[in-house]
């Protein structure tokens, strides 16, 4: 009879689509060995990236398929045998060790579901002192840290919720904006997917501080086992009393309810969202009046994203001084950067804001998966600038970024090597603006159509010069006269394409 | 398969979002998932019931791309077209699965069994290119990968 081992398996996206489910299944039909499906650790190239316990220390073997099993059972690999696989302690993983992890740090460490494990890895400590310290205390902490919109607006948070606070009615609201439509984004998913209880408990602490007792969580629908994970810890989190009527006995009540978004990207701008929570088509409205005045059902509204509520618990659990201590100027804590597209090693990188664009591409993600050589980036989603490699030193900071017509956005870095074609990326923008558009203002949904239109023409060759020009014209009247970013920013990555890569608009 | 449309259990789903018209996009969710798409009749059992107008309903339905209006077939493959798959090849994923299904994005194969569709985002983005059949996603989808996800589509109806 040998001792029962514990084998750490994730049970998010990324790891299962690369068959971590079987890996799972494989490993639990061994005698002696007990399952747990923890989270990600946001190593996405090592997933299914398996953790064996062995003497207290969680070594790592991946990537891990199946058909690996028998082999590393048979290398002995449940008592931390070598093998080819093996990678060592997962905490001393460089890609790992050098991030500094503060929404993210539970994430693949724990059972993302259980309230128990949450607790003994210091959760639900900031709301504990949330109550105790009363709604002030909060909102001053929130601004304090200098925490901004990580949706990718990078508006401050303890300002929007000071506005909500300070509008008198009988029902307010938290929304959260877990629409994560930007390609190249992935760090929503794994917060709700490996630590769904730190969102959770943030939105709660957010309800007490502008006095709010029902949240709403938006989530796209192209995330199903997103939506599994999170229905589960929303149910353990109510039976442990997190949430609900009088949260752990105290006067504040909160509760959650979960909303699946229609698979239309559009509904990620607020208003949109607030729109289709309400049960209607994702069109825009206009502004002002601001959500936190007038939001949903005409209620002052709090709308943040995923990682922005994430990071709240640990600012009043640690303190504002602790969190505003990380990032450079007026960026301050941390951003989970996602590593994506043509990358050798991609996957979720949270660092404090100042590195640079260089540094996060070569030293974390070893260059391009293909190993040719890097082409063009695309960071902010597909409404961000193509930047070239004259710009991979720029510091990463909201408003270094804004200086060379860039946008860090929600995080998203996509890497394109040498065989891109950039006028097809920018006929893309173009495209998936006319696709996405919600219509309700003209620049957006008749300009995205003429824009194909007229990069087509100038890809044929025909009258260059005029249809570049007209290009340009028409970029102008979507940034001026469109209602919301959709169609106000598509021209960044259409112009950005023309302007360092203008060879491919003239082959 | 087609599952028929029963008004009765139609009733039991929108009572089950307590019949309120702000679970509009909610209750088209569970229908789709019930039945695959949102048919004529559905549009008018559930305006009747959510006390909206048809108009109302249809505009919701055609705005959103989660909510067809035509059967399915009896599975769903959708093939990432966002950038971080197109930096990693999806366009010529796209077009090997379109060439070997014989039919072009939205189209479904004769014999009803498959659906292709365009999905711009999993949030796979790390495993690029990626793909999804019904509610599963797959990472660094090749060529042969995909064939063998489609083959295993015919051999599991």
């Amino acid at each position: 009879m040998s001792a029962r081992v514990t084998v750490y398996v994730p049970r998010e996206t990324a790891a299962v689509s690369m068959g971590a489910h079987e890996v799972a299944e494989k490993l639990a039909a061994l005698d002696n060995v007990d399952v747990v499906r923890n989270g990600s650790r946001g190593m996405s190239w090592l997933e299914p990236l398996v953790e064996v316990v062995v003497n207290d220390e969680r070594i790592a073997y991946g990537p891990v398929s199946a058909a690996d099993v028998d082999d590393l059972v048979a290398a002995g690999f449940l008592e931390g045998g070598d093998h080819d696989l093996k990678i060592g302690p997962v905490e001393e993983i460089p890609y790992l060790k050098n991030q500094e992890r503060w929404t993210f740090r539970r994430c693949g460490l724990i059972d993302p579901v259980s309230v128990e494990d949450y607790r003994e890895h210091g959760g639900f400590v900031g709301l504990e002192k949330a109550l105790g310290t009363g709604p002030e205390f909060v909102r001053e902490q929130v601004l304090a840290s200098g925490l901004r919109g990580r949706g990718g607006a990078g508006f401050p948070t303890g300002i929007k919720w000071q506005t909500v606070a300070d509008v008198a009615a009988p029902q307010k609201y938290i929304t959260c904006n877990a629409d994560e439509g930007d390609s190249g984004t992935f760090s929503d998913r794994i917060l709700m997917e490996s630590d769904p209880l730190t969102l959770i408990e943030g939105m709660a602490i957010a309800g007490m501080a502008v006095g709010a007792t029902k949240g709403y969580v938006y989530l796209r629908s192209e995330y199903p086992l997103t939506q599994r994970i999170f229905a589960k810890a929303l149910n353990a989190a109510r039976s442990a009393g997190w949430l609900g009527e009088n949260i752990q006995g105290t006067e504040y009540s909160f509760d959650i309810d979960l909303h699946i978004g229609g698979g239309s990207y559009v509904c990620g701008e607020e208003t949109a969202m607030l729109e289709s929570l309400e049960g209607k088509a994702g069109l825009i409205r206009y502004k002002p009046p601001l959500p936190a005045i007038e939001g949903l059902f005409g209620k002052p509204t709090v709308v943040n994203n995923v990682v922005t509520l994430g990071s709240v618990p640990d600012i009043i659990a640690l303190g504002a001084d602790v969190y505003a201590n990380y990032g450079v100027g007026r960026s301050k804590g941390t951003l989970a950067f996602q590593l994506a597209g043509n990358i050798k090693r991609g996957g979720l990188v949270e660092k404090a804001f100042g590195l640079t664009l260089r540094e996060l591409i070569e030293d974390f993600g070893a260059g391009t998966a293909s190993g040719r050589p890097i082409r063009a980036v695309q960071i902010g989603g597909p409404l961000g600038a193509y930047l070239a490699d004259e710009h991979l030193d720029t510091p990463l900071d909201y408003e270094e970024f804004a200086k060379i017509g860039g946008m860090i956005g929600h995080g998203g870095i996509v890497v394109f090597d040498d065989t891109v074609d950039m006028a097809a990326q920018a006929r893309f923008a173009m495209k998936f603006c006319a696709i996405e558009s919600c219509g309700k203002c003209t620049p957006c949904r008749i300009g995205s159509v003429r824009g194909v239109e007229v990069i087509d023409r100038i890809v044929a060759n025909e009258n260059r010069e005029d249809n570049l020009n007209l290009l340009n014209e028409l970029c102008d009247t979507m940034i001026d006269g469109s209602l919301c970013a959709m169609g106000g920013m598509t021209p960044f990555p259409v112009r950005s394409a023309v302007k360092y890569f203008p060879e491919d608009f003239n082959k | 398969m087609a599952i028929k449309y029963d008004a009765a259990i139609a009733t039991e789903i929108i009572n089950q979002f307590g019949a309120a018209p702000e679970m509009l996009v909610q209750v088209l969710h569970a229908f789709v998932q019930r039945y695959g798409y949102i048919s004529e009749e559905a549009i008018k059992q559930i305006a009747n019931e959510l006390n909206l107008s048809r108009a109302d309903v249809h505009g919701v339905v055609s705005f959103y791309h989660d909510f067809r209006t035509t059967p399915p077939g009896d599975h769903i493959v959708k093939i990432c077209q966002a950038e971080a798959c197109q930096a990693m090849g999806s366009r010529a994923l796209t077009a090997h699965a379109e060439e070997k299904l014989g039919i072009e994005m939205h189209g479904t194969t004769g014999d009803g069994s498959l659906s292709l569709e365009p999905v711009y985002c999993l949030g796979n983005c790390a495993c690029s290119p990626a793909v999804m059949i019904d509610e599963k996603v797959y990472g660094r989808v090749s060529a042969s990968d995909l064939d063998g996800l489609i083959d295993a589509c015919g051999e599991s109806q």
